[in-house]
């Protein structure tokens, strides 16, 4: 599961992954981080099955959390599966089953942005 | 054995015609033998979905009261091609609108119109005794039209190449986007069920068969512009009723950094009447080769990094050098399915028969690339070679003396051997001086990501490379990388005269 964190300006400066990371033993990987000087934001993943004593030490040490479910959208009207959106997307979100449907796996997202200005159908948003 | 277009026709009619996809001829052939194939299956379909950028529509508007006869004439802003007289307009489906661009075009126009959609038609004219009106502003749909023809110049390609990008950055083309060092492929094209992959001698695809066009039944008006069958790169000229299309097979779409296009559905039924036609329409996609060429390069000969059949393509990876590259359609090959199958249930139900060419297509022509009369400028014809550098052990402080004595900005940097190993600015000096560095080596300050030209190359594109990296001069070297000279903004200055740069 992709949690993206918000981080004030004085928890910026402290190493709230890491002792996250020792309080829960989870294994969190950070995909991106944007930090600016007054505040940050953090997007990690962890194993579903530690998602929750993750979150609940985030909330203890007052880091704002977002859980991300349907990252990216598809308007399947638009859509035309073509496919172009899978090679272009760097973690493989999108595939085709054996009848050329297209499929996502929305939990790999990252929020690159990427795949919506290379659909050529504009079928593809990312939340925010 | 052969079989004539009116025996094809009348089982067509009576119900009983044997009717299959491209996709499936292959296995069927393998199965009954080229003698058992031609005797089972009467015609084949073949179907394709993509981009068709050389598309548009005629329209007549009928005649308003007093009349017009239109000179500059826009449909929800977007201007199309008045030049026809009266009432008549070409809308090409590429055309920005004025005020919204990429984002919305005369693909989207199509779009809107054939989904019952209200536009806005604006024209103006200069006023005649006969067409006393100057200007006319009016709402209408599609149904409104006299005419709603569309017609696409140069459509169905027979093959594509597929696209990669060698260079360090995206880039973003007609072939959608490329990642930096080859970073993935984007190819075109339906395969094994292309029209013109299954007809490479154009023995049934020309002037006036009937075939599939954006839902709707159209026709082939006879060979397309940049035709090349003998480069196996043919093309078709297609006609069909605008108001009988359907949005499932017509979308518009914008391609970022490129522009608006329409992505249509195409299909060709293909009678079987020899064995001529029965060997060509079983090919499988193993069978079609096509070459990945580098798009990073930007020149009309592009060089050709791998040659790989539509099966690799789309088995979703290919190997370029020896790396394997993700590989990426732009066209829907789940559509082109959906095309050629619906032409298959036109054709079984007799709504649709079958005819031959009404003329021959020529399948030797080979397209020529343009006879330039003038050649575009080079970097040769503008640079001057009497260039100031410095070595890149000599210490800032002689960095800024050349800089002064040569009354310049940029100081390309050299090592021993007269290679070109970075730039130096009068600002990367200020701020040396700033930071109290002046005694520091040029190395230490100079940019290292040094772009740059060659006599040879042509002025707009050395433009394209100031542009884009936001600079102002660009070291000029040979062949072996040895600086010759430096060209910046005053140098193209030059040309401003002669209307090459913006
Ligand atoms: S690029 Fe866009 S239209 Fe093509 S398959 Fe992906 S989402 Fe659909
Ligand atoms: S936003 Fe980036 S990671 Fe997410 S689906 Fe699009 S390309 Fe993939």
């Amino acid at each position: 599961m992709k949690l993206q964190l918000t981080f004030t300006k004085k928890q910026g400066r402290e190493p709230v992954i890491a002792k996250v990371i020792l309080a829960t033993g989870a294994l969190i990987n950070v995909e991106k981080a944007y930090i600016e000087s007054l505040c940050g934001e953090v997007l990690i993943d962890v194993q579903d099955s530690d998602a929750e004593k993750v979150c609940s030490k985030f909330r203890e040490l007052g880091v704002d959390y977002k859980k991300l479910v349907d990252s990216v959208i598809r308007d399947e009207n638009e859509c035309v599966e073509c496919g172009a959106c899978i090679s272009i997307c760097p973690q493989e979100v999108f595939y085709f089953d054996d009848d050329w449907n297209l499929h996502l796996h929305t939990e790999k997202c990252v929020l690159c942005g990427k795949c919506t200005i290379s659909c050529p159908q504009r079928a593809l948003k990312v939340r925010a | 054995m052969t079989k004539t277009i009116e025996e094809i026709n009348e089982k067509i009619l009576n119900g009983s015609a044997r009717v299959v996809t491209a996709e499936e001829m292959p296995s069927i052939v393998a199965e009954l033998g080229e003698e058992g194939a031609l005797k089972e299956v009467d015609v084949v379909t073949t179907g394709t979905f993509g981009a068709m950028c050389s598309s548009g529509a005629f329209f007549n508007f009928g005649h308003a009261d007093p009349p017009i006869r239109m000179e500059r004439a826009w449909i929800n802003d977007v201007e199309m091609y008045a030049g026809l007289a009266a009432v008549d307009a070409y809308l090409g489906a590429t055309q920005e609108s004025v005020t919204r661009g990429i984002n919305y075009g005369g693909a989207h126009v199509i779009e809107d119109l054939i989904s019952g959609k209200t536009v806005e038609i604006r024209a103006q004219a200069k006023g005649t005794d006969c067409y006393p009106r100057k200007s006319i502003e009016n709402e209408l749909l599609l149904e409104d039209f006299n005419q709603a023809i569309m017609c696409n110049p140069r459509n169905s390609y027979q093959r594509y190449a597929a696209a990669t990008n060698s260079t360090d950055r995206t880039i973003h083309t007609y072939m959608g986007a490329l990642l930096p060092g080859c970073g993935n492929v984007s190819y075109s094209g339906a395969g094994c069920l292309s029209p013109l992959i299954n007809d490479p001698k154009l023995k049934c695809t020309g002037s006036g068969v009937p075939i599939f066009l954006g839902g709707a039944q159209g026709m082939i008006v006879g060979p397309g512009t940049q035709n090349s069958p003998g480069t196996l790169f043919a093309t078709i000229m297609t006609t069909g009723n605008l108001k009988e299309m359907s949005t499932d097979f017509v979308r518009a779409a914008a391609m970022t950094g490129y522009g608006v296009t329409l992505y249509l559905g195409l299909g060709v039924p293909i009678p079987v009447t020899d064995i001529d036609v029965v060997r060509n329409t079983a090919v499988r996609d193993e069978d079609i080769k096509t070459n990945i060429v580098d798009y990073g390069v930007p020149s009309r000969n592009r060089p050709v990094l791998a040659q790989v059949s539509y099966a690799d393509l789309k088995s979703g990876a290919v190997e370029i050098n020896g790396e394997e590259v993700r590989t990426s359609a732009l066209s829907s090959f789940k559509k082109a399915r959906e095309v050629a199958a619906e032409l298959k249930s036109w054709v079984e139900s007799g709504k649709l028969t079958v005819n031959l060419p009404t003329r021959k297509s020529d399948p030797t022509i080979v397209v020529k690339p343009m006879r330039e009369s003038k050649r575009p400028p080079t970097i040769r014809e503008i640079m001057t070679s009497n260039v100031v550098s410095i070595n890149e052990t000599e210490d800032i402080k002689s960095a800024a003396k050349k800089l002064l004595n040569a009354q310049t900005n940029h100081l390309p940097v050299v090592n021993a051997a007269g290679g070109v190993v970075g730039i130096v600015t009068t600002y990367d000096i200020s701020k040396a001086v700033v930071k109290e560095n002046q005694d520091g080596k040029v190395s230490e300050i100079m940019s290292k990501n040094v772009v740059t030209t060659t006599p040879d190359e042509v002025v707009d594109i050395a433009v394209m490379k100031l542009e884009r990296n936001k600079i102002s001069a660009l070291p000029i070297v040979d062949a072996n990388g040895h600086l010759v000279g430096l060209l910046n903004a005053v140098d193209l200055g030059k040309l401003v005269g002669k209307r090459w740069t913006k």
